[in-house]
């Protein structure tokens, strides 16, 4: 290859374009370094404090899409104090001064100002994509700011994040010349928006294909909106209740049916069960359907609609669906890849409305299934052994028992055996998360088996450090393990040091681990931050009962055990920004 | 399935697993060495069960005298964390099932059905790991009717676990959710919250304040003269916050980061306006006048008609 002029290697690269693949291409020979980082474009930075922004320009000065991750998953849950970090506003700054030309930005779980958003508006001629996915620390002030001046915008895609409404008028700030959008998703917002701005702007944007609105949107105003757009392949429906005999309601039917290319659809933040017949004509057509917001909608409702998507392949839905529902995706649904059923009443007691009955089910009917998230109240061995022998094609299988340390309620035996089933045969398994009751067997099963695990999730399981060795031991592709609630300790943590630089981050919380531990393992791996992470922020009540805080540094006790622990390897050093609750080791 | 024939199988399954260091890396000869000495300690150790570290591991055990200093609260912020009936039965059924030599693989059975009634899992601090956003998403379901509060967004991320601890099944009183706010203090670093529902009056918040930050106040006067945290430093309480005649003053931000002396507005009124709350020294709060918002007051009156 070193025969060729680096222009024809250059063009060669280019037909390479996951980042894994790049990674290991920058690797052959020096040359072969030098021509793939001066040519990437697209950057995956899957932890954002891993590298510092300066050194990721100085690699990539033709980067155009910048990619992000910040705080842990377990964030998701609650576990992960608010002030935590996860800054974007030092990358902005510094992608702002290099003057690239950064066109695409996808944060996920990361701390965005309104100063940053507005950073972004001002720097980067030709920005064109923004998609900011479980972020928060943004107003709609920050929106206007990006509406007014990226006047090449494509893609505004805001999913699930926590914004505050400052009654903006955001979206009026988008200006008449503004044709470009092709997708625009605030359907997290929370405040009212402008329907008459909304649908002018619609209607000037020619190739919008994703709209999805949020709940202010109404239904008469999701009609006029259609009319504008039959074009659009992905909607997300705002609020879809009306008098089912009005004229608007029937001027939607009718605008619908026009909808030819809507292959996505969700939403229904707000839902009348008896508005849902009007979507039936483009049912046929579904591919991915999300019902996960739609409470109040009755399982014989949503089985009647499921039985007119046949062609799906992406479903979430609410567990209200019952295993009665799922039996009927099962026989509908024979295309479906990826299913994700979510509680709709967590912490109640639940009529088990979804069991492991459904998932059997499900397995028997979709075998095409290679990714699912399930919530449900109860599990068995042998389910689970049946699901695995039905679907060995499981990429992502995530499991989650509302009561978390629950058996079999059969045989009262732990889950080892079904998740060792699941192991076993899903042959590519990327990512798994447990629940149930579970002993050190299933981490032992894991590590034997599971080869192309990445990503593991525990929470109340197992019994000695003897189960997270198993893993660390086995998994040689592990790259992220968050463990909860476990008695996994010292001995655990400290079995193999070296094996955290192979992967991007472990957490651990409410483990038996020790502060002289983390120490000792912070002083051992100098390419690891290992922080400690204390909030012990209490309540009124708390105060009152005379508790007082604690706040763990590097001076406590070796002996005491550490709450919350994460590590992550990195070649930036401890970071800057933690905030007093956080100590980098 | 092999490997669970019992207690012998224990240390060679250790052995079998115990592989090329993990990953490759890092390890190197001094790695394998650790990893040989443990297995040798996992193996002798037998009594693992002796000191049965899962009592203690797993965080939610309420634990309200054990604030000594230097041991983390391993509880979440709410006073109420039971353990699942399932998981203490499997707790104490382990503890009497393993024997000195085994271990503990498939030994280990959850009582019959006695826990088999449908009571609700106890609540725990992020379980089930549904993200806010969702939980969000079902409690303004519920309200449909009435009109979002304009903090329900902030504060139900702000706070953090505290929705995970109720039952969605809510409590006799009102049907409005609590609200927490942000409190700090001038020369305090570790800031509180409260539940600005729990009062009905200024002077209630602000005998709450006090009784919050007395402490932390005290102890941070004491740190700052370097000496450890002691209760013989005197704890003065904290009075005057809303006449800003004392040292201290109660400000508040509201959803436009705009700072007010609290005390002005009706209390219902300041509670939907407000966002977060501090503790300032009064020399600095000086210059900050009292504001009335300058959207019209309603206020109730009987003769209007």
């Amino acid at each position: 290859m070193n025969y060729f002029p680096d222009e024809v290697i250059e063009q060669v690269f280019d037909y390479v374009t996951s980042h894994q693949d790049r990674n290991s291409i920058s690797l052959v020979c020096k040359s072969w370094y030098r021509i793939e980082r001066l040519s990437r474009q697209r950057v995956f930075i899957g932890n954002c404090y891993s590298i510092s922004p300066d050194k990721v320009i100085e690699r990539f000065p033709a980067i155009r899409s910048l990619s992000l991750k910040g705080k842990p998953h377990f964030a998701d849950f609650n576990l992960v104090p608010y002030d935590w970090g996860g800054h974007v506003y030092p990358w902005i700054v510094a992608m702002a001064k290099s003057k690239v030309n950064l066109e695409e930005i996808r944060l996920k779980r990361m701390v965005v100002s309104d100063e940053s958003l507005e950073l972004i508006s001002s720097s980067f001629a030709n920005f064109t994509s923004l998609v900011l996915v479980s972020c928060e620390g943004f107003t709609t002030n920050g929106l206007k700011a990006v509406a007014a001046n990226c006047s090449l915008l494509r893609e505004l895609d805001l999913q699930e994040n926590e914004v505050e409404d400052h009654r903006s008028q955001w979206l009026n700030h988008f200006p008449e010349s503004s044709t470009s959008l092709v997708t625009l998703n605030f359907s997290c917002l929370k405040g009212e928006i402008n329907l008459a701005a909304l649908e002018r702007l619609v209607a000037r944007s020619p190739n919008l294909k994703t709209l999805r609105v949020n709940r202010a949107v109404t239904l008469d105003s999701l009609q006029k909106i259609l009319s504008w757009a039959p074009q659009l392949m992905d909607l997300g429906v705002g609020s879809f209740i009306h008098d089912p005999d009005s004229e608007t309601f029937y001027k939607l039917k009718n605008t619908i049916v026009q909808c030819k290319s809507i292959t996505s659809l969700s939403g229904f933040l707000e839902v009348a069960p008896y508005c849902l017949p009007a979507i039936y004509p483009v049912c046929s057509n579904l591919t991915s359907l999300n019902l996960s917001y739609a409470l109040g909608i009755p399982a014989s409702e949503l089985i009647k609609l499921i039985r007119h998507c046949k062609r799906l392949q992406r479903l979430w839905i609410l567990d209200c669906i019952g295993d009665k529902g799922l039996e009927v995706v099962a026989s509908n649904c024979k295309d479906l890849q990826e299913l994700r059923v979510f509680p709709s009443d967590p912490f109640g007691a639940g009529n088990t409305v979804v069991t492991e009955e459904g998932l059997v089910a499900i397995s028997f009917g979709c075998k095409k299934l290679n990714s699912l998230l399930y919530f449900c109240h109860q599990m068995t061995n042998a389910a689970l052994i049946t699901v695995a022998n039905n679907c060995p094609n499981f990429v992502r299988f995530r499991l989650c028992i509302l009561d978390p340390t629950k058996a079999d309620p059969l045989t009262q035996q732990p889950l080892d055996e079904g998740f060792g089933a699941i192991v076993q045969s899903c042959k590519g398994l990327k990512r798994l998360s447990l629940s149930g009751l579970l002993t050190d067997m299933v981490f032992l099963y894991i590590g034997m088996y599971a080869e192309q695990l990445e990503m593991l999730s525990v929470a109340f399981a197992g019994k000695s450090d003897k189960g997270m060795i198993y893993v660390l031991n086995g998994c040689k592709k592990l790259r992220k393990l968050e463990v909860r609630d476990s008695p996994f300790g010292d001995a655990a943590l400290l079995a193999d040091p070296g094996k955290y630089e192979t992967m991007r981050s472990l957490w651990m919380s409410s483990c038996e681990v020790t502060l002289g531990a983390c120490k000792a393992l912070a002083r051992k791996m100098p390419m690891l931050n290992v922080e400690i992470i204390d909030d012990s922020e209490l309540t009124v009540d708390e105060a009152l009962c005379g508790g007082a805080p604690v706040a763990v540094t590097a001076d406590g006790d070796d002996k005491q055990k550490v709450e919350k622990m994460y590590l992550y390897r990195t070649l930036a050093g401890p970071r800057n920004d933690a905030p007093e609750f956080v100590c980098t080791l | 399935m092999e490997g669970d024939s019992g207690d012998g199988e224990a240390c060679p399954q250790l052995e079998l697993r115990l592989g090329p260091p993990g990953g490759g890396g890092g390890g190197g000869v001094g790695g394998r060495e650790d990893l040989w000495a443990l297995k040798n300690a996992a193996c002798s150790s037998k009594n693992r069960h002796d000191n049965p570290p899962l009592v203690l591991s797993f965080g939610y055990f309420p634990t309200p005298n054990q604030y000594s200093p230097g041991y983390p609260s391993t509880i979440s912020p709410s006073q109420h964390q039971r353990v699942p009936n399932s998981f203490k039965e499997s707790q104490r059924s382990e503890m009497q099932l393993t024997d000195p030599k085994g271990e503990t693989f498939s030994e280990t059975t959850a009582p019959p059905t006695s826990s088999q009634k449908r009571t609700a899992p106890a609540p725990v601090v992020g379980w089930p790991p549904i993200r806010s956003f969702r939980k969000n998403i079902s409690n303004t379901s519920t309200n449909q009717a009435k009109q979002p509060h304009p903090h329900t967004a902030l504060e139900s991320q702000n706070k953090r676990n505290l929705e995970n601890e109720k039952p969605l099944t809510v409590k006799s009183s009102a049907k409005e959710k609590s609200l927490f706010v942000k409190i700090n203090m001038d020369g305090v670093p570790i800031g509180r919250k409260v539940d600005l529902r729990t009062f009905d009056s200024y002077e209630k918040l602000s005998s709450a304040v006090d009784q919050l930050f007395r402490g932390l106040l005290a102890a941070q006067k004491d740190s700052s003269a370097g000496g450890i945290q002691s209760k013989e430093v005197e704890e003065k309480p904290i009075t005057g916050l809303l006449d800003g005649r004392e040292e201290y003053t109660l400000v508040y931000e509201d959803y436009e980061g705009d700072r007010m002396l609290v005390g002005d507005l009706p209390w219902q009124m300041f509670i939907s306006t407000v966002k977060r709350l501090r503790v300032l020294k009064s020399s600095e709060v000086s210059d900050l006048t009292s504001k009335l918002p300058y959207k019209t007051v309603l206020i109730p009156c009987k003769t209007i008609l």
